[in-house]
């Protein structure tokens, strides 16, 4: 299975490179978003929990068009079929495409949380480190599964561009709720304060029960 | 069948419609675990009679669900002079799992062939009967260092109120399994009734196999 | 020793909600033979050979391909079918090469064969083009390679030749021939020509047809 897993994996990193549909316009997403908050909010800069809300919506946001593309290829190219005709255990999709979206959360975070430093950020990120990342990772995990989940249910469905979102975002609300609450403190103006552990606890549990169960689960959506 | 406190207490009628508010939300939520529980059965077996009562528990729970949040708001209004409250967690976890519920049926209409939408929808169903436990969970932490529960603990309930409390649960917990069963008899008839009309029609039905076929027979 | 036939099917039978789109299909397909399957357009030709590829469950009867039943012992069988449905069941963005290399990691096949296919149905040179720039019969030829890649045992092939100009037909066939294969064509000479046995499918009943090119054009009237 772990050669299935690589071969899809760098497939479909091969083909995004190709095609550049999901990053780039995840990224875009991210800052119009910044840009837009600065215009909508009035404020040139912000901290503590305004920071920690405004980044963290906006990265969910932008995650849901990336869940919305993750199946797309598969779809509309008769992917799921030379899938399930190959012999390979068929979750090594739902891990393969884990990892697919897991890695774009990431690029884009990567940049999009540089951007939010140098647009709208008013303490620098030197104190949020190592703490940010950390929480951005935990999160991620849990976003990919949503994703991999949810855009495999809604693939198959008629109104693919709406499911998406109204399924993920209620999912996503916990991992929002801990990683906002988490970052908080790390980006506030007065001294970063110290990492909360219970909020990594929660995004922990969160993502174990969610791969274990869309784990579980995943094989349904693909049979016939 | 369902039946109001006979005990008045002092804040008023207001007072009674806790007795509504609260089992209807408890009610709904264990619904749509149970919901969730007919799902993984039906995953399992193929029998459509587990997808059938997986998709009734989920639609009562969303009905009452709807009563739970148009009760809580009147109360929040009644007791504190707002419409919403966000600092209970109760109240705004509900939401989220209501929001997220209430896609269930747009999902199943939006899948024509009635098999896979069976099956997505039980996959549906079995992850939000996960999540809402984690919710819950995840909203309460977010409240619980910063506001104080104002939904009064049980621990605090005097003797009656509890007692009268506990039966209210339980009578709308009869009141869902009744109205469920009713839509379930409502829906086989009406099944039965589509597979008779189609034999008439002189249309041979397909005979079931071991997957999970039609509504034929 | 008896050999099992490399297809058998009783009573299979396959509903799409309420429609009845296959009803009591039953046949055996010896192995190393050809099986014609003929009918009008919506006829369950597609959905039968879905079936035997085991991408779609049998709602009634029994299938059982190259020794397993379906749909239980699918993993069994997976590896040893070639598939060339409609779809070209290639990634647009993707080339060629890298298409079927990425199929031939999936199922465990050297990268050799990849461009010795390549070369066999006169693609080398255009191999590391997207797939979206290449004809529609530049295209189905590179599905025929992905469909063989694996050496498969049993053939499943749904009008093969369409969009092939006869050049290409020439490279194509050699890769075809040979096995035991279940075609689906809308050529009815060509067809029959190719035939062992030929099944004919109209409204959802299956009829096992001899080589009578009158009869196959009946299932069309």
């Amino acid at each position: 299975m772990r050669s299935a897993v690589i071969a899809l994996v760098r497939k479909d990193l091969l083909a995004e490179l190709r095609s550049f549909e999901a990053v780039p316009a995840m990224l875009m997403f991210t800052i119009s978003a910044f840009a837009l908050f600065h215009f909508g909010l009035d404020r040139s800069s912000l901290e503590g929990s305004l920071a920690s809300g405004v980044l963290w919506v906006t990265l969910l946001l932008a995650a849901v068009l990336g869940m919305n593309r993750l199946f797309v290829t598969e779809r509309e190219q008769g992917g799921f079929d030379a899938f399930l005709l190959a012999p390979v255990d068929r979750t090594a999709m739902f891990v393969a495409k884990v990892i697919v979206l897991f890695g774009f959360l990431v690029v884009v975070e990567v940049v999009a949380v540089a951007a939010f430093a140098v647009l709208l950020l008013e303490p620098g990120l030197g104190r949020a480190m190592p703490g940010l990342p950390l929480v951005l990772l935990l999160a991620d995990a849990g976003l990919a599964v949503i994703g991999t989940l949810v855009g495999a249910l809604a693939v198959q469905t008629r109104a693919r561009d709406l499911i998406v979102p109204l399924l993920a975002l209620p999912l996503s609300i916990p991992l929002l709720i801990a990683g906002a609450n988490a970052t908080a403190p790390l980006l506030a103006r007065s001294g970063a304060a110290a990492l909360e552990g219970r909020w990594l606890a929660i995004l922990g549990l969160y993502d174990v029960v969610f791969a274990l169960l869309a784990y579980a689960v995943f094989d349904y959506l693909l049979e016939d | 069948m369902f039946f109001y406190a006979p005990l008045e207490i002092d804040q008023g009628f207001v007072q009674k419609i806790f007795y509504v508010h609260v089992p209807l939300a408890i009610v709904a939520l264990v619904g749509f675990v149970v919901g969730g529980i007919y799902a993984i059965r039906f995953l399992r077996s193929g029998d459509r009679a587990h997808d059938l009562r997986s998709y009734v528990a989920i639609h009562m729970s969303l009905i009452f669900g709807v009563g739970a949040l148009l009760t809580g708001s009147i109360w929040a209004r009644a007791s504190w002079g707002h419409w919403w409250l966000w600092d209970e967690p109760t109240l705004v976890s509900f939401l989220i799992v209501f929001l997220l519920y209430a896609c269930y049926q747009p999902l199943r209409f939006s899948i024509e062939d009635p098999e896979r939408q069976s099956r997505y929808a039980a996959v549906f169903a079995v992850v939000g009967g996960a999540f809402v436990p984690l919710n819950f969970m995840a909203v309460r932490a977010a409240q619980s260092n910063i506001h104080p529960r104002t939904l009064s603990a049980s621990d605090n309930l005097p003797g009656p109120i509890a007692l009268t409390f506990l039966l209210c649960i339980v009578a709308m917990g009869l009141l869902f399994i009744t109205l469920c069963k009713y839509e379930l008899a409502a829906k086989n008839t009406r099944m039965q009734l589509r597979s008779l009309k189609r034999r008439l029609s002189g249309e041979a039905p397909l005979q079931r196999g071991r997957s999970a076929a039609p509504q034929e027979l | 020793m008896t050999t099992d036939p490399a297809v058998a099917c009783v009573g299979v039978g396959r509903a799409y909600g309420e429609r009845t789109v296959l009803r009591d299909v039953s046949f055996e397909l010896p192995a190393g033979q050809t099986l014609a399957v003929f009918g009008a357009n919506g006829a369950g030709k597609t959905t039968l050979l879905r079936m035997l590829a085991t991408l779609l469950r049998p709602h009634a009867g029994d299938v059982r391909v190259l020794g397993s039943e379906l749909p239980q012992q699918g993993w069994a069988v997976r590896g040893r079918l070639g598939f060339l449905g409609h779809e070209p069941l290639l990634y647009s963005a993707l080339s060629a090469r890298e298409n079927l290399r990425f199929h031939a990691r999936l199922h465990g096949v050297g990268r050799e064969r990849v461009d010795g296919l390549l070369a066999a149905v006169g693609m080398e040179l255009r191999a590391d083009e997207p797939i979206r720039l290449l004809s529609r019969g530049m295209v189905q030829r590179v599905a025929v390679c992905r469909a063989v890649l694996h050496e498969p045992e049993l053939l499943l092939l749904d009008e093969p030749y369409a969009n092939l100009d006869p050049a290409a037909v020439a490279l194509v066939r050699p890769l075809l021939t040979g096995g035991t294969r279940v075609l689906i064509s809308h050529d009815v000479e060509g067809g029959l020509a190719e035939a062992d046995l030929v099944l004919g499918l109209r409204g959802s009943e299956a009829v096992l047809l001899g080589h009578d090119a009158a009869q196959v054009r009946k299932l069309y009237a």
